[in-house]
């Protein structure tokens, strides 16, 4: 087993159940933070007074063999990786690290994936266990450290893209992989469109692709694998090899391209990899091999919500414009009840996050 | 003759008459899963031909405070769908069409009694298939398969069910339509989607579900090798691990198995080793031979006594045939086996597999060991004879064991096959009282009634007696 030494290492639970505790004694809403790098993405504005948990920190379990790591949830995650690369291993998911403050519990309630998603999974697919503290202030342990776990609901998955309001986080166990022998990429000058099928096609081969996206007029492919696989492709696939400079899929990776500069209203669309770009909503940057699609600028929801049930997907705003309103798309009655419900029974004094989510949740 | 209730004459204006079983004689097939000691008989079973009829039926049930269990093919493991004796048993078998298959996003959309394995025969012709494998991957339905999570022999390098999946159709238990997932790769709210996957039909009834196809690969070759001890089996599963190779499966069997299988399949396994291991690796032609020399290099170091690696397709069905068919194969050595299936950390496989062979002294029972190595998912087969109810109590005690050493070592009470009736008294030693508490809390969220499928998967403790006094309904004396 490898521990961490880091001397800001410590276990806070105590003192954030004792908050949360507090908290709820006086019927006050907590938001929960600890980078407070998505802080304005991702989820709607959420008015309550701040629980910091970045103090409760530290990689608690690395187990390189079992391809399993257990850290605390307000362990950057820049020293995961940091950890992971001693042993030669990644997080598949590719998360962002947003200059270092994104952390393992804020990555996990927001469910952030890089580029290798549709391939590597996503952190909802690689968390194996978790331990939470529901809105009774109740220390719970789901999961475990096992790659399969059948044993009760799978609540552990449930908090990918929860947003904080069913628990807060604070250990996450996820499944870890072995760094790729080699990665390459591939440009290929094309539209849209083009890139679509295209992606759609390769992915459609039992080759080691692991990105596929498009910008500007240009297709990147990125391959990794065991290094006889990448280079035998890159020979049948063609295109321009830009080598093994992984910093351009770094820079999607972070929303570093000048493509998401700016406070220009940033929608993110979750479609069918397959479903054809209707390129009538201003600068579009296409990832995930055609299931996620990034748009700038001021929209009208209603045609964005259209667009995207087209693409068989949904749409989410998600950074700038009107976060006080609805930042993701409507739900239908059922749908309502059963999110209201299941939030209930985890947080029945709605003190966790409220809003964060949808407003009436 | 009595009048029909209520009940049945309700079910006898929304189904076809060949749909609904009443006698207890023709019920009999549906007495049990593939998990023979827990049976009983529903009031009725059901077998609806579209979704519009399940819906009906649920309208039905929910209107009369009737419990229902779903049931796919049968092949579960766990006893999860045992018919309830004041309830309907919901077959969905009827429902059995593969509705699209989309080569372009490699997606097939499926209804719930549709065959695993014909989900990847439809796909072939496209270059695709459907991941997940479990063994009975011939007769499980897709239903069953999202309801217990099901996995397989490939599950390390391809993911379980809850992985494959992009998109389900569900019926609440009031029979309300409701879709979970999209084709994109994720949803807007709460993931509905992974907390229905392996809920073991307790939250609604799956009546359609878009999985996600995957290229098949170019090639895939299997490496047999034979080892003296478990410790050097174990040994050479972690090196592969560190080797930083991530094989498509990773199976270890101890001596008692790879016998009976020999005996069985004539495989050409080595029949003097403790353990064999099984590690097939697939991908692109020049990536599958140098993983094939790198873990074959890796096995020569780690004292492997004997290697055999797979030349042709027909050789490595062989390799892969006794493997496949250890159980039945193992059956053959007493009149009945109980499967268990703990799942541990790989570094734990020495000590439980010897803590294993202490109990089978102390019981007085053998055991066989069906290992996914590369998952930590471990398959004792307790061999006993169901006909002496003192070594049906023996076995019983035996798994019982078997399952909370799992626990001890870090692990838990069940990989794949699900808790079902068998396990629901296990669960107080993997989780708390709180924790028990907030699946009881789950439930609640979706059917306050608890009608769908009671008695099974989690424990109903304290708000039973509060909010009905039916405590035989959740299996509580």
């Amino acid at each position: 087993m490898i521990e961490s030494s880091n001397t800001t290492d410590a276990d806070h639970s105590e003192a954030i159940i004792a908050a949360l505790r507090d908290a709820r004694e006086r019927q006050s809403a907590v938001y929960i933070n600890a980078g407070g790098s998505k802080r304005h993405m991702a989820g709607r504005h959420c008015e309550a007074e701040e629980l910091d948990v970045s103090a409760h920190r530290g990689i608690v379990d690395y187990q390189p063999q079992e391809l399993v790591i257990t850290a605390r949830a307000g362990t950057p995650l820049k020293e995961i990786i940091t950890a992971l690369a001693e042993q030669n291993q990644i997080l598949p998911f590719e998360p962002p690290l947003f200059g270092g403050k994104a952390t393992l519990g804020g990555t996990l309630a927001c469910n952030l994936s890089g580029p290798a998603r549709p391939w590597g999974g996503s952190i909802r697919d690689m968390v194996l266990g978790v331990q939470m503290i529901n809105g009774k202030c109740e220390r719970l342990n789901f999961g475990g450290k096992v790659m399969k776990n059948v044993a009760g609901y799978d609540v552990s998955r449930l908090q990918a893209g929860a947003l904080g309001t069913l628990g807060v986080l604070s250990e996450v166990s996820l499944k870890v992989l072995p760094r790729p022998q080699q990665t390459l990429t591939l440009r290929y000058a094309m539209s849209a469109n083009d890139a679509i099928a295209t992606m759609n096609r390769r992915a459609g081969e039992p080759k080691p692709l692991s990105g596929a996206a498009w910008l500007d007029g240009q297709l990147y492919l990125r391959l990794s694998g065991a290094a006889s696989a990448v280079d035998s492709t890159a020979v049948q696939w063609g295109g321009e090899q830009l080598g093994d400079n992984d910093a351009p899929w770094q820079e999607l990776r972070e929303m570093a391209l000048p493509f998401f500069t700016g406070d220009a209203p940033l929608w993110r669309f979750s479609v069918q990899s397959s479903a054809r770009c209707t390129a009538q909503f201003g600068p579009t940057l296409i990832d995930w091999g055609g299931s996620q699609r990034w748009v700038r600028g001021e929209q009208s929801r209603e045609q964005l919500d259209r667009a995207a049930a087209d693409a068989r997907g949904h749409v989410t705003l998600f950074r700038g414009g009107d976060r006080g309103s609805e930042v993701r798309p409507p739900l239908n009655a059922v749908e309502r009840r059963l999110q209201q419900q299941l939030k209930q029974s985890f947080d029945p004094d709605a003190i966790l996050n409220p809003g964060r989510l949808y407003s009436w949740l | 003759m009595n009048a029909p209730s209520p009940l049945i004459r309700r079910l006898r204006a929304c189904l076809a008459a060949e749909c609904i079983i009443e006698d207890d004689e023709s019920q009999r097939p549906f007495e049990c899963d593939a998990l023979t000691i827990y049976r009983d008989l529903p009031l009725a079973v059901v077998l609806p031909e579209t979704v519009e009829q399940v819906q009906q039926l649920l309208q039905i049930c929910h209107a009369l405070d009737v419990p229902v269990v779903a049931r796919g093919a049968g092949t579960g493991l766990c006893a999860g769908a045992m018919p309830h004796a004041e309830g309907v048993l919901l077959t969905l078998s009827k429902l059995d069409r593969i509705l699209e298959i989309d080569p372009v996003a490699r997606t097939a959309r499926v209804q719930p009694g549709v065959s695993n394995l014909s989900i990847s025969e439809a796909a072939a012709r496209h270059g695709l298939y459907y991941a997940p494998d479990p063994s009975s991957q011939i007769a499980c339905s897709i239903g069953g398969n999202v309801s217990e999570n099901s996995g397989g022999v490939h599950c390390l390098k391809y993911g379980l069910t809850v992985h494959n999946i992009l998109a389900m159709t569900v019926q609440t238990v009031a029979g309300e339509e409701l879709t979970l997932g999209s084709l994109g790769l994720d949803s807007p709210g709460y993931d509905l989607m992974a907390l229905f996957t392996g809920s073991e039909g307790l939250l609604g009834i799956v009546t359609e579900v878009t999985v996600r196809l995957l290229p098949a690969p170019e090639i895939a070759r299997v490496i047999m090798a034979g080892f003296d001890s478990i410790d050097a089996a174990g040994d050479a599963v972690s090196a592969v691990i560190a080797a930083g190779i991530i094989p498509a499966g990773l199976e270890m069997m101890d001596r008692l198995a790879v016998q009976a299988a020999e005996d069985f399949s004539h495989a050409g396994y080595p029949r003097d080793a403790a353990a064999i291991l099984l590690c097939e690796m697939d991908g692109t032609q020049e990536e599958v031979a140098q993983h094939v020399d790198e873990v074959a290099k890796l096995f020569e170091q780690r004292g492997a006594t004997s290697l055999t690696i797979s030349g042709d397709e027909a050789h490595r069905a062989l390799l892969w045939k006794g493997r496949k068919s250890a159980f039945p194969a193992v059956g053959r050595l007493a009149p009945d086996y109980y499967c268990m299936d703990g799942t541990i950390p790989r570094g734990q496989v020495t000590y439980v597999l010897n803590e294993i062979y202490r109990l089978s002294e102390h019981y007085a029972l053998p055991v066989a060991n069906v290992f996914h190595a590369g998952d930590g998912n471990l398959h004792p087969l307790i061999l006993y004879d169901a006909s002496d109810p003192a070594q049906s109590r023996k076995a019983e005690a035996f798994g019982g064991d078997i399952l909370e050493l799992s626990v001890r070592v870090g692990g838990c009470l069940t990989g794949e096959h699900g808790v079902g009736v068998e396990k629901l008294s296990k669960m107080p030693s993997q989780f708390s009282a709180q924790e028990l508490a907030q699946f009881e809390d789950i439930k609640h969220a979706f059917d306050p009634a608890l009608n769908l499928n009671p008695g099974k998967g989690i424990p109903i403790l304290k708000r039973c007696q509060e909010y009905r006094a039916l405590p035989a309904r959740h299996q509580h004396d």
